[in-house]
């Protein structure tokens, strides 16, 4: 089976933003696989053992530090990784999926897996897109995932509960936390990743010519909050008071 | 400005809320506000959006619209898209809204702007990083599909108009009907979804134990709030993945967040700050939590929560 996942570098979740020139500062800022984008690498590899055969290609779309995430995720167990640089390039969402899909398209691939969004810009959109500029059917918000003859079935994530839905393949799943503990590169793994193929293409050779559709106008960072009222009183005072205040002053009761 | 669609969002018959604060935001917008229901005997809550103020809705009435499905829906929205061209599309950022949204918006060429959370002249404000910073984000072209964070902005009022309803023609094609639902398993809870709550009271690690959540339920209870947990308590298995609030669970703005045994960490803060007001209970008077809280107790939570359901329920009964 041919599985390829879409993996996006970003910030550590730990990262506090900086502000410089009216953009976010990058500098000295942790990088690490987006948490759901490894949730996605993490499946591919257990789809990959169980079934005993198959290739695990990790694609990102990105920079050129970028290639650490892709080398993590080969450590982990990829087989091959693919860069796509998009430096240069005015960005949104619909230009990286037409990227993507412009790559993919060159390639095999019976099931794509993403995360549903990444934890940055929190878009949620590229993975669908990518779905639907190949005409794949998808499952969103995946939480457990079973590969059949020909078709995947996802649990996938809805308000109040689960919904189990099949579709044929080739298909695009979205990970959703719930959905594995991803592993941890072993030391061998890393290793061996640096043996692996990275290729390396310029997102501007592919002939894409989608063009943003949308804007950022301006980054800002939220207002800083005064510091609260703390009620030291004994409990059953703290909490006679905290009531009244949430009534009288706050007015959320 | 021309036609700002509000897609409703309805489920088992009945209009979410989320599609009144949709309402609202489209009349800031301005232009000629318009709905779309796509659904299996929906008819009725077209004229029901009537008498919010909504001039025309557009009607997807049929009975494989019964079952949500990405295909169906994209179908059905694309087409009324191409064909009526409207400027802005604002779609509620729920589970179903943010599966076909995106899907809509690369069909019909359009840019989407996701989860936003503000409107400000031609604008429209989002998080990103989980709400430690946020963008004003702009269309190059038309449409825009925008989709709405439930529980941001205040749901129209009733303004007793009637709606002029347009019922649309809907036909598949072979490869919209692949996707088979073979079950939908509902979370048996009275408590409302944690992106929809009003009030949510949440748990940490202070909580010791997955038993102790108990404690919070009651609370809830009392409250009619949801109840969510911090990434160490999710960690810890005391409580499933679906209830985490924070960069890498829920995100979610409550007018009141109340925060029991959370130290704080950035990941669960980047989660709930936009909650309109917090309270914090904790023990350790140095937590980070109390630097974001708007009231709080330094206590054991293990007496001061009881305690606290006991007094809102003397106020509520009152």
């Amino acid at each position: 089976m041919k599985l390829v996942v879409l993996l996006k570098q970003t910030f550590d979740t730990e990262a506090k933003i900086v502000l410089k020139d009216g953009k976010i500062d990058d500098s000295g800022v942790t990088l690490i696989i987006n948490p759901y984008d490894e949730f996605a690498v993490e499946e591919a590899l257990r789809i990959k053992e169980k079934l005993g055969q198959g290739e695990v290609v990790v694609v990102s779309a990105g920079s050129d530090r970028a290639q650490e995430a892709l080398r993590q995720a080969l450590a982990m167990g990829a087989d091959r990784a693919v860069l796509v640089k998009t430096d240069g390039l005015q960005l949104d969402e619909m230009v990286v999926a037409e990227v993507l899909a412009k790559v993919l398209q060159q390639m095999e691939y019976d099931l794509i897996l993403a995360g549903w969004r990444a934890i940055d810009d929190s878009s949620a959109q590229v993975g669908v897109r990518v779905a639907e500029i190949l005409g794949l059917p998808q499952i969103n918000l995946v939480t457990k995932l079973e590969v059949g003859e020909g078709k995947i079935t996802g649990h996938r994530e809805i308000e109040g509960g689960t919904e189990v839905v099949e579709v044929p393949l080739p298909a695009l799943v979205t990970a959703q936390r719930g959905l594995n503990e991803p592993r941890y590169p072993s030391m061998k793994g890393i290793m061996q990743a640096k043996k692996k193929e990275l290729k390396v293409i310029n997102a501007v050779d592919l002939g894409v010519n989608a063009t943003p559709k949308v804007e950022i106008k301006e980054i800002f960072l939220p207002k800083g909050k005064q510091a609260g009222k703390i009620f030291t009183d004994e409990p059953a005072v703290a909490v006679a008071k905290l009531v009244k205040a949430l009534r009288e002053e706050a007015k959320v009761i | 400005m021309g036609k700002v669609w509000v897609v409703a969002e309805q489920r088992e018959g009945k209009l979410k809320k989320v599609t009144f604060e949709m309402v609202t935001l489209a009349r800031q917008i301005g232009g000629e506000v318009e709905g779309v229901v796509i659904g299996k005997d929906v008819k009725g809550l077209a004229s029901e959006l009537g008498e919010y103020g909504v001039g025309k809705v557009y009607v997807a009435d049929h009975p494989d619209l019964e079952q949500y499905t990405t295909a169906k829906y994209t179908r059905v929205l694309a087409e009324l898209i191409n064909k009526e061209k409207p400027e802005v599309v604002l779609i509620a950022n729920s589970a179903q809204g943010r599966d076909f949204a995106p899907r809509t918006a690369q069909r019909v060429g359009a840019g989407q702007v996701s989860d936003i959370t503000g409107y400000e002249e031609g604008v429209f404000v989002r998080p990103i990083y989980a709400g430690k910073a946020y963008t004003k984000v702009g269309a190059t072209s038309h449409p825009l599909i925008v989709t709405v964070r439930p529980n941001v902005f205040p749901a129209a009022e009733k303004a007793g108009g009637q709606a002029a309803i347009e019922e649309v023609a809907v036909s598949f094609m072979p490869e919209d009907l692949k996707a088979i639902v073979k079950e939908v398993v509902k979370q048996v809870s009275g408590r409302p979804e944690l992106t929809e709550a009003d009030i949510i009271v949440s748990g940490g690690r202070g909580m010791k134990g997955p038993e102790n959540f108990k404690l919070l339920e009651d609370l809830a209870d009392v409250l009619g709030a949801a109840v969510g947990a911090s990434r160490a308590a999710v960690d810890a298995g005391w409580r499933e993945h679906r209830y985490q609030v924070g960069q890498t669970g829920k995100t979610v703005s409550p007018s009141l967040y109340i925060a029991v045994g959370i130290s704080g960490a950035i990941q669960h803060l980047a989660g709930m700050g936009s909650s309109k007001v917090i309270v914090a209970i904790n023990k350790d008077p140095e937590a980070n939590i109390f630097k974001v809280a708007d009231y709080g107790i330094v206590g054991d939570l293990f007496e001061i929560v009881p305690l606290l359901t006991e007094e809102f329920k003397k106020l509520l009964k009152s």
